[in-house]
């Protein structure tokens, strides 16, 4: 398909100065696009994470989220006795009613402050989100104005390692451990006791409630229920969809990157543009000869692009390189639904990285087009005579 | 005079090249014979059209009218890619300025017109190695064009040129670039092509002293033979 595979390859290197600078170039242009996209990539995991298929978020029918939702404990008394639900040890159903806070903390090394999601959680919300474990200290007692934070967010925000002291709306917490969420959104919160959060912070209502039907059948037996009783005003989706649905986030993330990308990308493939002009125009007469050997236009032609496309992969691959070490780098960014922190990692995939190197080598042939026409069409006789 | 079937015929050729407004006739009505086996050379002063007809003779230009028939095929009929193809099979052309791909070494180099074919490898290395043994390069094939002499690097280009095992081998001013000992060597092979392997040769030169070599000459003056 390629004889001249060898050629090409190594007729890049030669002119080395441009092509080292071609390179470099679309490298910077990929790094950026995978460290947008990983960041990207790590919200819709975390977000993919947080969700149990098991269980059902209700929330206030119109909510957008949680935080905006209303459950009254009228409510909540409902729902916790429908028929169908699974139950703890102890014989009591698998019913969480949270309350959803959103509080301004300090950032560490005083960089400003930002909004922070505080829920207030029963204990049937810990049995319900077995993802998120104990690393520090212990779990918070209740009536004690005790606190536990997220270790990744105790890593961006002041004051919330174990046996340190946070105030806020005038109330004071004391974090008495840290958890691990197993990157899911939780991996966002601080929680404490649902109903002394409620009593602190003057809250007559819940935000929502999580439950564990015992089934399928049930889940869909209580979620038809529950928007069947039109006075309830409540509606149940699976708590998976409920995350699936925050991803918005990642989306002007996505395009974000994918608008930088394809900007940096033109001057990418100016620069791959003007490199293969100048080897065409230096290599005129190999060409020439290459003809007068007998082969066809069509064969410089792809042996071009080739060129073009090689060049574009070794930046592509060199860029993913580059933004490698960032790679389960934890960071934050506002989410879209709560203008609260969320807190989440740059995840460099393999399917990012694949795209990555793709997009690259879709830039080094949409560069490399023009000069490689230019090389097919050189008239034979000429491009003998050049020197 | 030759004895065996024409393998080149000429017929009343002629050559324009539009430059611009202005017409310059490379080639007038050109009658030309060439037999099997035969080493041609062709002289004639600088610009009168040596290089013109050596082209269309190698099918890689087109004459403006007249036929150029190459082992009965009316070579100006062929299109682009079949005229790619009759080269490749047909010719082998050797430059003054020897032409190597100079990231390719002297065996990548004269594999270059094998990689067009169906040989397998091995058969392509077979021939190969024979072609760079006829020039007396095979300890040469692992070197780059520019590790080379002047006259190794024309008799890597004689070994391109024959590899393909082609009737006719066409080169234009072989020794231009050459010391007179490394001329020697290059015109020493193309004699043992023509006489030995009954290789067609057309060679241009400006030395008498090459023009020796040849089996005939003859002469272009302003785009017409004169003799
Ligand atoms: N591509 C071309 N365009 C215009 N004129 C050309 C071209 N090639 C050759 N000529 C002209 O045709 C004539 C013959 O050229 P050429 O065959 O190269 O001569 P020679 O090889 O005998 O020196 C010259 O006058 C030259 O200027
Ligand atoms: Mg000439």
């Amino acid at each position: 398909m390629l004889p001249l595979f060898k050629y090409h390859l190594r007729s890049i290197f030669i002119r080395w100065r441009s092509t080292v600078a071609t390179i470099l170039g679309l490298a910077l242009v990929i790094a950026v696009f995978v460290l947008v996209q990983s960041l990207a990539v790590g919200i819709e995991k975390a977000s993919a994470n947080s969700g149990d298929p098991r269980n059902l978020l209700i929330t206030r029918q119109g909510a957008l989220a949680e935080t905006t939702s209303v459950i009254t404990r009228e409510q909540f008394n409902i729902i916790r006795y429908l028929p169908g639900l699974a139950q703890d040890n102890a014989g009591q159903p698998l019913a969480s009613a949270d309350v959803l806070l959103i509080i301004n903390l300090p950032r560490r090394e005083a960089t400003g402050n930002a909004n922070v999601m505080l829920r207030g959680v029963a204990p049937a919300g810990r049995a319900l989100r077995p993802q998120v474990t104990l690393v520090e200290g212990r779990w918070f007692e209740p009536g004690r104005r005790e606190a536990v934070a997220s270790r990744r967010l105790a890593g961006r925000f002041a004051n919330l390692q174990v046996g340190q002291k946070f105030k806020t709306g005038g109330v004071e917490l004391t974090v008495v451990g840290l958890f691990d969420a197993a990157r899911s959104a939780f991996d966002s919160e601080l929680w404490i006791d649902a109903d002394e959060a409620r009593s602190a912070f003057d809250r007559p209502d819940y935000s929502s409630v999580l439950v564990r039907p015992e089934n399928e059948a049930a889940a869909a037996r209580i979620k038809a229920a529950l928007e069947a009783e039109r006075r309830l005003k409540v509606k149940a989706v699976r708590e998976v969809d409920y995350y699936k649905e925050q991803t918005r986030t990642a989306g002007p993330i996505r395009w974000l990157g994918n608008g930088l990308a394809v900007v940096m990308s033109i001057g990418a493939m100016f620069a791959a543009m003007n490199t293969l002009y100048a080897s065409v125009g230096a290599r005129t007469r190999e060409i020439g000869t290459l003809r007068v050997l007998g082969f066809r236009r069509r064969s410089i032609l792809l042996g071009f692009l080739l060129e073009g496309g090689l060049l574009a992969g070794f930046g592509g691959a060199l860029g993913c390189v580059f933004a490698l070490p960032m790679h389960g780098y934890s960071t934050g960014t506002l989410g879209w639904e709560t203008f609260s922190e969320i807190v989440f990692d740059f995840q460099i995939t393999p399917i990012l990285a694949a795209q990555a190197v793709a997009f690259a080598i879709v830039v080094g042939l949409l560069g490399s087009f023009l000069p490689a026409l230019r090389a097919a069409r050189l008239p034979v006789i000429a491009s003998l005579k050049s020197v | 005079m030759p004895v065996a079937a024409p393998i080149v015929q000429v017929r009343e050729l002629t050559k324009v090249f539009r430059q611009g407004e202005i017409n310059v006739t490379a080639l007038h009505r050109i009658n030309l014979e060439i037999a099997a086996g035969e080493f041609l050379t062709l002289m004639g002063p600088s610009g009168s059209g040596k290089s013109t007809l050596l082209h269309i003779i190698a099918g890689i230009d087109r004459p403006t009218s007249g036929d150029c028939i190459v082992q009965e095929r009316n070579i100006g009929a062929l299109n682009e890619s079949e005229l790619a193809d009759w080269r490749n099979q047909n010719v082998g052309f050797v430059f003054q300025t020897f032409n190597l791909i100079p990231v390719l070494s002297a065996f990548e180099n004269v594999e270059l017109p094998l990689l067009l074919t169906q040989l397998s490898a091995r058969d392509r290395r077979r021939q190969v190695t024979t072609a760079l043994e006829l020039v007396g390069l095979s300890d040469r094939m692992k070197h780059l064009p520019r590790q080379l002499s002047g006259g190794q690097e024309q008799r890597v280009a004689i070994a391109r040129a024959l590899v393909t095992d082609p009737q006719l081998i066409v080169a234009d001013e072989p020794t231009g670039n050459l010391d007179s000992h490394s001329a020697a060597d290059v015109l020493d092979i193309l004699r043992r092509l023509s006489r030995d392997a009954r290789k067609t040769v057309i060679m241009v030169t400006h030395d008498p002293k090459a023009a020796a070599y040849g089996t005939r000459s003859i002469h272009l003056e302003k785009g017409e033979l004169t003799n």
